[in-house]
């Protein structure tokens, strides 16, 4: 028999350690790891024998977690990595290198927008945004050069539902793999290899963790995706003289991808993973099947009562009808739409950026912070905050109005965060 | 490498080193359903110590051309027509599953072209259930997820890969999915009919190594028990835990076992 999700989020990756039994993961806090006899030593480093050399390159309380979150996504293989800043870091400069192209939504993380619109183009790698919804727009942003399509299952801020499958196989099309930061999702709300995307990857910050007390990221290969047919890698297809001249795809015809990503990535970029940020992860994804069921239950009472709501001008969540990507939402996403959404304060006498700071100052259950996922509920305004230095026009560009706020729900008593932003929103109302 | 073998162009992994035909060779022969990267670190380690490896895709598997060979003689033959193409004369023979059975039938009839005989996860006869053959006939994804979990023990299928963060059930399910069409039900078949394993056995003359996984439901340690006795010059070595994708839930045990016999 093979082991279902619930089961995985708890053992994958594990074995009680055999030494002294510990039944908890151990944090093998460790640098390097010693080395049998010299033949030993040259087998490892040579990839003959299976184990660890140096924690930058593979730690066993990493590789847990990489195999738990390979297994939960139905990939074949994971890399633990510094963030998820670094997760997209290592995907992209692991398939490409200066003259590549990528198509990416443009309703994407702030951060993963910097890197891919004003760092990557300094080593010669460009990117044209398009709109997630728009498949004729993926299509005819696609170039010769073009090396990876990207973009979230759930858009960035306005919830833009991903069609994964439609963006998969016009990516297969044309010989490339698609890249679906799944961070909103987790696998327990969505598994995009099984909708035909071939790379994924987390910033397990966010649910995975859950505590808000790590940052790390976790990438994962589906192992689908043929590089040899495609013949657009030749990273993964060609001899690589950084390591023994190995080809990657002949070494290993479905792990090709996440052989190179460790073997050069690791290596040479070095945003490696502390086993105990690691620790703290797996401690999270143990309860992360239960977590995002009352994430998912706590969200719908919120945006229920919000939707009602005579000071709320719009609630953008696509479990609501009204919402652009609702059919999508109920076919690719039927367990829930994530727990983090936004919606627009209608303002008060002074208008509604002077109310959502009201807003925001008068919460008192709900943090006011940049972060999401974590298990406490969450709050920002953007105006105010990440996007303060913008005008309303170039807020209205990005999808954010001046009484747009975030939210992101947490684990407490529905009940709580519902009267914590009646409080909010009364005060918003007179603002 | 590539190299036309019985009129086909054959894919050849070497092991990471080009083989020396002065160094003595090592055959690995994959099961069904599988390719030549099963071996990964098991054949690595030889082609570095001494040996020129040679581990291809069988015809109609992963990079190799032409159809999957319909009979396990018939997968021995072309063994020997690889080992002519090479110009190796003998060679050390490891086979894990049909592959052990092709290597077998190779050593029984070809007993002055192989010096070695190892045969992992190997029992004779090799009979597949019905059940198997019917979805592999009809709905692979579905013989593929049979073959899977049963290819793995319970600590396998929790994981606990010995290579740093891979997921070896989502690889192994991977690889099977790479193959063409109609293979696996070819591969079951060839491996089901196969009958000639005791007169096979009784013309082996060369060292053999039986290895066999305490949990293998696959090719369960009593079938290995009863081919020891076909085999009784075989030295028997038990992998635990281990299912019967030995390969990659014990690939350091399985590459001891191997080293120890390719020495002994």
């Amino acid at each position: 028999m093979t082991y279902k999700f619930d089961t995985l989020s708890l053992h994958a990756g594990q074995t009680p350690d055999a030494q002294h039994g510990a039944r908890a993961q151990p944090i093998y806090l460790t640098t390097s790891f010693v080395f049998k006899d010299t033949d030993h030593a040259a087998a490892l480093f040579n990839m003959e024998r299976a184990g660890h050399v140096y924690s930058r390159i593979s730690n066993p309380t990493n590789a847990v977690l990489e195999e738990r979150i390979a297994a939960l996504e139905g990939g074949v293989g994971g890399i633990a990595v510094a963030s998820g800043q670094a997760a997209l870091h290592l995907a992209i400069a692991t398939l490409m290198g200066a003259g590549s192209h990528i198509v990416a939504s443009r309703s994407l993380y702030g951060g993963s927008h910097n890197l891919l619109e004003y760092t990557l183009p300094r080593f010669g790698v460009t990117t044209t945004f398009v709109d997630p919804r728009d498949l004729d727009a993926w299509r005819g942003a696609i170039r010769p050069e073009t090396r990876l399509l990207f973009g979230e299952t759930l858009g960035n801020p306005g919830l833009d539902v991903l069609d994964v499958p439609a963006v998969a196989d016009l990516a297969h099309e044309h010989g490339l793999p698609l890249l679906v930061d799944s961070t909103f999702t987790t696998p327990y709300l969505m598994r995009p290899f099984d909708h035909g995307a071939d790379l994924v990857f987390h910033s397990a910050t966010k649910f995975l963790g859950g505590h808000g007390v790590a940052i790390g990221g976790l990438l994962v290969d589906s192992g689908a995706f043929d590089w040899d047919k495609s013949g657009k890698y030749p990273t993964l297809t060609e001899p690589y003289a950084g390591f023994h001249g190995m080809d990657f795809t002949e070494e290993s015809t479905v792990a090709a991808f996440l052989l190179r990503a460790r073997r050069e990535g690791l290596r040479d970029f070095g945003a490696c993973m502390s086993p105990l940020t690691a620790f703290q992860i797996l401690q999270g994804m143990e309860t992360l099947p239960l977590r995002m069921q009352r994430h998912i239950e706590n969200t719908r009472k919120v945006v229920a009562h919000l939707a009602r709501h005579e000071a709320v001008a719009a609630v953008a969540y696509p479990e609501l009808e009204d919402h652009p990507d609702h059919a999508l939402a109920k076919r690719l996403l039927p367990r829930g739409c994530g727990a983090v959404f936004s919606f627009t304060l209608k303002g008060g006498p002074s208008g509604p950026k002077a109310a959502g700071r009201r807003f925001i100052e008068s919460l008192r259950v709900f943090s006011h912070l940049a972060n999401v996922g974590d298990a406490k509920s969450l709050v920002i305004h953007p105006a105010s905050t990440t996007h303060f230095r913008m005008s309303e026009d170039a807020l209205g560009a990005a999808g954010i109005h001046p009484g747009t706020v975030r939210l992101s729900i947490g684990l407490e008593d529905a009940d709580d965060l519902i009267a914590d932003l009646d409080r909010g929103l009364a005060a918003a109302q007179k603002a | 490498m590539e190299l036309q073998v019985s009129g086909h162009s054959t894919y050849i992994y070497t092991g990471g080193k080009t083989p020396d035909p002065a160094l003595p060779a090592v055959v690995f022969i994959h099961g069904a359903q599988q390719d030549h990267s099963c071996w990964g670190l098991q054949s690595r380690w030889f082609a570095h110590h001494g040996h020129a490896v040679l581990a291809p895709d069988l015809p109609g598997h992963g990079r190799s051309a032409g159809h999957a060979l319909a009979s396990v003689d018939a997968i021995a033959d072309w063994i020997i027509a690889l080992l002519d193409a090479k110009g190796v004369r003998k060679a050390m023979l490891v086979g894990h599953s049909m592959g052990a059975l092709a290597a077998l039938d190779a050593a029984g009839r070809h007993a002055d072209r192989v010096s070695r005989l190892v045969l992992i996860g190997a029992s004779v006869p090799m009979a597949v259930s019905d059940a198997l053959l019917e979805a592999a006939a009809n709905d692979e994804p579905a013989a593929m997820a049979m073959v899977n979990g049963w290819s793995h023990s319970q600590r396998g299928l929790l994981g606990a890969s010995a290579v740093p963060g891979m997921w070896i059930y989502g690889i192994n399910r991977r690889l099977m999915e790479r193959q063409q069409p109609g293979t696996m039900v070819n591969d079951l078949r060839a491996c089901h009919s196969y009958l000639a394993g005791a007169t096979a056995a009784a013309g082996v003359k060369c060292p053999v190594l039986l290895v066999a996984g305490s949990r293998d439901q696959m090719t369960p340690t009593r079938n290995t028990k009863t081919l020891a006795s076909l085999l009784p010059q075989a030295k028997v070595v038990t992998l635990h835990p281990a299912g019967h994708a030995m390969m990659s839930e014990q690939p350091d045990a399985l590459l001891d076992a191997l080293v120890s016999f390719s020495y002994g």
